[in-house]
């Protein structure tokens, strides 16, 4: 269902971040993406949303190239992308913002199960402003809600575990699960915590633009358990097997 | 009233007038319509143009409404209204002003409001104004609002222009006492070579004195705003102000909050951000579908809500 090719990027006028990656990853599977901080996995992401803008490769969703659509068109094509620094906005509610990432008026009842998927109760927080009132670990659970409020083909996920507290986490790991479960969609997230590996159907690892490692969750990672040094450089892992 | 007064009245009103209210409808510097009840009386005023309101202590949940309207060009309305708010009364006044031109002259309604809230009164004071019509002449609202509390009264008032007028300068001057609170919410909307001037003056001389100014504007085309507001604690007391500002194409704003403290347990604050909508949040709804321009529209209006 979604497909990258010789994906590249560069921060403008600078260095080389995204440096050809070819991956794909099949239809109702949880694909988790680890790696070292500053390996790129924060830009893949954005990239395939369209935050960023690619300097070269393809991107093909659903079989279509989409390599050339702007984020609004991609979202429109079912992407859905959670920030992992949520975005504050003065005058807008929690209930503006499920709404809008719906497409629709929601009830109460729908309003109370989404928030309650990232362990918020609706009835304290939707006529919240989403600014800067709310906690680091509130505003994150609530831009998490919006993207599954989408209900998208594929749902990409940054880092969901930053600032949220052990029971929400917990929640939120359920919800991963849930979601799988269902075959409502595509998730990608990107993380690092060993408990959303431990439900991946695949892990993908990159290290220095580079996908490092790809497989199956069985298979990827005893090995990035039983190395911690491979968790936390798999391009020194890489250097060492060359 | 005539068809246009019936229009603007729709779109100033927060709420419709209903029929067991006290309300006063002015229509081109005319009353049009009058009503009082057992606990809120509605009598013009000797000397000047304008009505006197007065509310019996301990009134409770009523509301009044008080529109006025300037239907035509040529047309420069000057009201003086005095609103007393007897002892532990709890009302709602619903202000709001509509002009509306189609020619070259110009068409304006300068209100004068004075609020005298006795002991531990509270009123919620809500206004709106708004401008229609292709008049060439300038469409203008310049309300006054003069505000005292007395010991333990509080006022809310929210304030709200959102289009058409072509020139406004708002001033509202507070004078609380001891326990007193007065909150403010400003939004205002300006486009095309429209201006918008807001002038707060409040002065805390009790103790216990609290207020809380918030004042968000978009300024659209080549509008031009100016922000000014001065809180005075001449006592342990708390005063807040926000301006927070939205620029989009030429428009300019100018904010000048003052703070001035004249009592050691007088603590005042200010916070003010002015700039164009950031391209972070017109991301974000735009990962959600929107274009940018419906982004941009989405943000303006939660800003205003």
């Amino acid at each position: 269902m979604l497909k990258l090719e010789h994906l590249a990027w560069s921060i403008p006028g600078g260095e080389s971040i995204i440096k050809d990656i070819d991956l794909e990853l099949g239809e109702g599977k949880l694909v988790v993406v680890t790696g070292p901080n500053g390996g790129g996995k924060t830009s893949l992401a954005k990239l395939i949303a369209g935050v960023e803008t690619l300097s070269g490769g393809r991107i093909i969703f659903d079989g279509e190239d989409i390599t050339d659509m702007d984020v609004t068109q991609r979202a429109k094509k079912g992407l859905a992308y959670a920030f992992q620094q949520p975005v504050r906005f003065k005058g807008l509610t929690v209930r503006d913002m499920l709404e809008l990432a719906a497409g629709k008026e929601l009830n109460e009842g729908e309003l109370c199960a989404l928030m309650g998927k990232v362990g918020l109760c609706a009835s304290e927080y939707i006529d919240r402003e989403l600014n800067a009132s709310l906690s680091g670990g509130e505003i994150k659970r609530i831009e998490i809600a919006s993207v599954l409020a989408r209900k998208a083909k594929l749902s990409i996920f940054d880092e969901p575990e930053a600032g949220i507290d052990l029971w929400s986490f917990a929640r939120l790991v359920e919800t991963f699960e849930e979601l799988r479960a269902k075959s409502t969609g595509t998730l990608l997230v990107i993380s690092h915590q060993e408990r959303i590996l431990s439900i991946a159907d695949e892990i993908v690892v990159i290290a220095d633009g580079k996908v490092r490692q790809h497989g199956p969750r069985q298979e990827i990672l005893p090995q990035l358990l039983a190395n911690e040094h491979a968790v936390r450089c798999p391009l020194e892992k890489e250097s060492a097997i060359v | 009233m005539n068809q246009i007064t019936d229009e603007l009245l729709r779109l100033i009103s927060a709420n419709p007038i209903d029929g067991k209210s006290a309300f006063n409808i002015r229509e081109d510097s005319q009353c049009a319509g009058r009503q009082s009840t057992e606990n809120i009386s509605i009598e013009n005023k000797e000397g000047a143009p304008g009505i006197v309101i007065r509310v019996k202590p301990g009134t409770k949940g009523e509301t009044v409404y008080i529109p006025a309207c300037v239907t035509h060009a040529g047309v420069d309305d000057l009201v003086y209204n005095d609103f007393y708010i007897g002892e532990g009364a709890d009302v709602t006044v619903q202000a709001g002003c509509g002009v509306h031109s189609e020619g070259e002259e110009q068409a304006r309604h300068n209100g004068i409001h004075r609020f005298f809230l006795e002991k531990n009164a509270r009123v919620l004071y809500l206004e709106k104004h708004i401008a229609t019509g292709n008049g060439t002449g300038e469409k203008r609202i310049d309300p006054v609002t003069d505000i005292e509390l007395a010991e333990g009264a509080s006022l809310e008032m929210d304030t709200v222009q959102l289009g058409g007028v072509t020139s406004t300068t708002r001033k509202t001057r507070a004078v609380l006492q001891k326990d007193a609170r007065l909150v403010v919410r400003e939004r205002i909307m300006t486009d095309g070579d429209e201006f918008a001037r807001t002038d707060f003056v409040v002065r805390m001389e009790g103790e216990g004195g609290a207020c809380d100014l918030v004042s968000r504007s978009v300024a659209r085309g080549n509008s031009r705003q100016e922000f000014y507001s001065t809180i005075k604690g001449n006592a342990p007391c708390t005063g807040h102000s926000e301006c927070d500002a939205i620029l989009a194409e030429n428009g300019k704003v100018l904010a000048q909050p003052g703070l001035e403290a004249n009592h050691v347990d007088a603590q005042l604050i200010h916070e003010a951000a002015i700039g164009k909508i950031a391209g972070e949040q017109l991301l974000k709804l735009r990962t959600l579908g929107l274009t940018s321009e419906e982004a941009e529209e989405k943000i303006i209006q939660g800003f205003l809500k």
